[in-house]
């Protein structure tokens, strides 16, 4: 994903004369160096000053440029949270800060390189746009179509070595709208992020136990997809909301909430990450597993048999 | 630096416009309630000094100006009034149900670029729009007051240590040291902060300590930039300068004087024309 957004902004730039880095001492991926080959002096590095990353990126949106604020997810969003809100999102500027190595990417590093609740965080700013691609293709459209927005953005990504999960997608990527990436029917799985490979898996399990669900990418956490929430919640019996993300103020949450506040009959699962700090490494799948998020218990929420 | 730099500086005139900027402010300290009153009378020359002065265009124009210390609203807007950007209808009803002007700075009010009232956000603000106008090749500087107590604030250091790193030089920043914040005295509370000056240069800015008062004093520092590197001045201030009673008492940072204080206040800002007739 790291190198889906890079080339995405290298292809925006060649188009566009408006485009520029803010980065805050991360090694830029090998992909932009393209992107600084072509545009030397549209990057500022701003060095371990995740603050000044994001007053800077407002500063610069405000000459009409469009900047994009790049750094590890925890330090892109929780160190400068009031600049987000107050520079980005009170002004209403145009920035996307990019979080890269969302959720438990970082699985190696401990919980201070961990975001999960970036999403319930960014989410409850008012003017944020949210976008959690699951894959390098959705990467390269959210970065595209992040150009159509006039306030701000938070874009949650993963690190490297994402497979590719919407080539074969059932619809295309749209902005703002859930889309569906595998037809199924009377059960359906939502997911946003990286995490949504282990649902598709898990959608094969299931497949393979006779229930063959419908996959569906919520990459715009917010503004949330409500008419397809609401098509989702009375067109399926079960609904399996899956997330790299706690529950607080989650997709999950806001399923369930919809689902109640519509008076839906379908069945509404939860599947997210523990209201916990983990002080135990691995690779990611230890860390979901720690979560109780494995193969098996998507695929029983899947056939009902958690 | 905008292209009427070379305005001269009337002091007579300065002084009169700045007493007559306090009255409009203890004026509407009377129709509204929690004016900050003092902290705007302390930056009222720098803010007056910059946009009368200093920038090509009050608003608009190629240089730009940032009140950082937001909690001095009130004296941006009356110069913004005076210059016939805001109109004094809003003026008159800050605060107030159905105002669209407030307590701090909103970008959208006329003359106003950035919202401001929390601290240290106003340098990287402004480092951002100076490096954005290198990509445009647009000429103008940035000018932005900040009080000495946001000092304080992490994100000012960052900001202080990345302008000359990056290069650039199209950055004014005012310091409105008053020597003072909420609780008092900022010797009390953060001894290490003073001197400032010594800090602000040891960090690559190009610093000059003046009498924040002086309105000649202070365009003469704003026009002294070697252009190599930006600059810093370090504004001399007193807090509620100008009202006796007001001077450097932290109460009057936050309350409205009564009719009576009001009376009193008005008395000491009378035009030495009028005072003889």
């Amino acid at each position: 994903m790291r190198d889906a957004v890079a080339r995405a902004i290298t292809e925006a730039a060649r188009t566009r004369d408006d485009v520029i880095l803010v980065v805050a001492d991360i090694s830029p991926a090998a992909a932009l160096k393209t992107f600084l080959d072509e545009n030397p002096t549209r990057i500022v590095d701003v060095g371990v000053s995740e603050q000044a990353m994001i007053g800077m990126a407002a500063g610069l949106a405000m000459t009409g440029l469009r900047p994009f604020a790049y750094t590890i997810a925890p330090f892109a969003l929780y160190r400068p949270l009031e600049q987000i809100r107050v520079d980005l999102a009170y002004q209403d500027l145009p920035v996307v800060v990019i979080g890269v190595g969302g959720g438990l990417s970082y699985s190696a590093l401990g919980a201070t390189h961990h975001t999960m609740e970036d999403v319930a965080i960014a989410g409850a700013i008012p003017n944020m746009t949210v976008i959690a691609p699951c894959d390098p293709l959705e990467t390269q459209a959210a970065v595209t179509e992040s150009f159509d927005l006039t306030g701000p953005a938070y874009l949650r990504l993963g690190k490297s070595g994402e497979p590719d999960l919407t080539a074969d997608a059932t619809e295309p990527f749209a902005l703002g709208r859930i889309r569906q990436v595998r037809a199924g029917s009377g059960t359906a799985l939502v997911g946003y992020g990286p995490i949504l490979e282990l649902g598709l898996r898990a959608a094969d399990e299931a497949s393979e136990h006779g229930v063959i669900p419908s996959v569906y990418s919520a990459h715009t956490v917010k503004p949330l997809d409500l008419e397809r929430v609401d098509t989702i919640l009375s067109t399926y019996e079960r609904v399996v909301v899956l997330e790299e993300h706690v529950h607080r103020g989650g997709l999950g949450m806001q399923v369930q909430a919809r689902a109640n506040e519509i008076g839906s009959t379908a069945t509404v699962v939860s599947l997210h990450l523990g209201d916990v700090f983990l002080h135990t490494y691995g690779s990611k799948d230890d860390l979901l597993e720690a979560h109780g998020l494995t193969l098996e218990s998507v695929t029983d929420a899947l056939l009902g048999t958690r | 630096m905008g292209v009427d730099m070379q305005v001269p500086v009337d002091g007579d005139r300065a002084r009169a416009r700045c007493r007559s900027h306090r009255r409009r402010i203890l004026e509407v300290s009377q129709k509204v309630d929690a004016l900050h009153v003092a902290p705007a009378f302390s930056c009222l020359e720098l803010v007056d000094a910059v946009l009368n002065y200093c920038v090509d265009q009050p608003v608009g124009g190629a240089d730009a100006f940032i009140l950082s210390k937001g909690h001095g609203a009130m004296a941006h807007y009356v110069v913004l009034e005076d210059l016939g950007v805001l109109d004094p209808a809003h003026v008159n009803r800050i605060s107030q149900s159905g105002s669209t002007v407030g307590g701090h700075p909103d970008r959208g009010i006329p003359g106003i670029i950035a919202s401001t009232g929390s601290l240290g956000h106003g340098l990287p603000l402004a480092l951002g729009i100076a490096r954005g106008k290198r990509e445009h090749s647009t000429p103008g500087t940035v000018f932005v007051v900040m009080s000495d107590g946001e000092l304080m604030e992490g994100s000012v250091w960052e900001a202080l240590l990345l302008g000359p790193s990056l290069g650039i030089t199209n950055v004014t920043v005012i310091i409105d040291h008053n020597g003072s914040i909420s609780r008092g005295d900022i010797m009390k509370v953060q001894p290490n902060l003073i001197p400032v000056a010594p800090k602000l240069q040891a960090f690559g800015w190009d610093t000059r300590e003046i009498d924040g008062h002086d309105s000649a004093a202070i365009v003469e520092a704003l026009r002294s930039g070697s252009g190599s590197a930006p600059l810093a001045i370090v504004a001399r201030t007193t807090k509620g300068k100008g009202v006796s009673y007001m001077e450097n008492q932290p109460i009057w940072a936050y309350r409205s004087p009564s009719p009576e204080e009001y009376k009193l206040a008005l008395s000491e800002l009378v035009d030495p024309e009028d005072s003889h007739a």
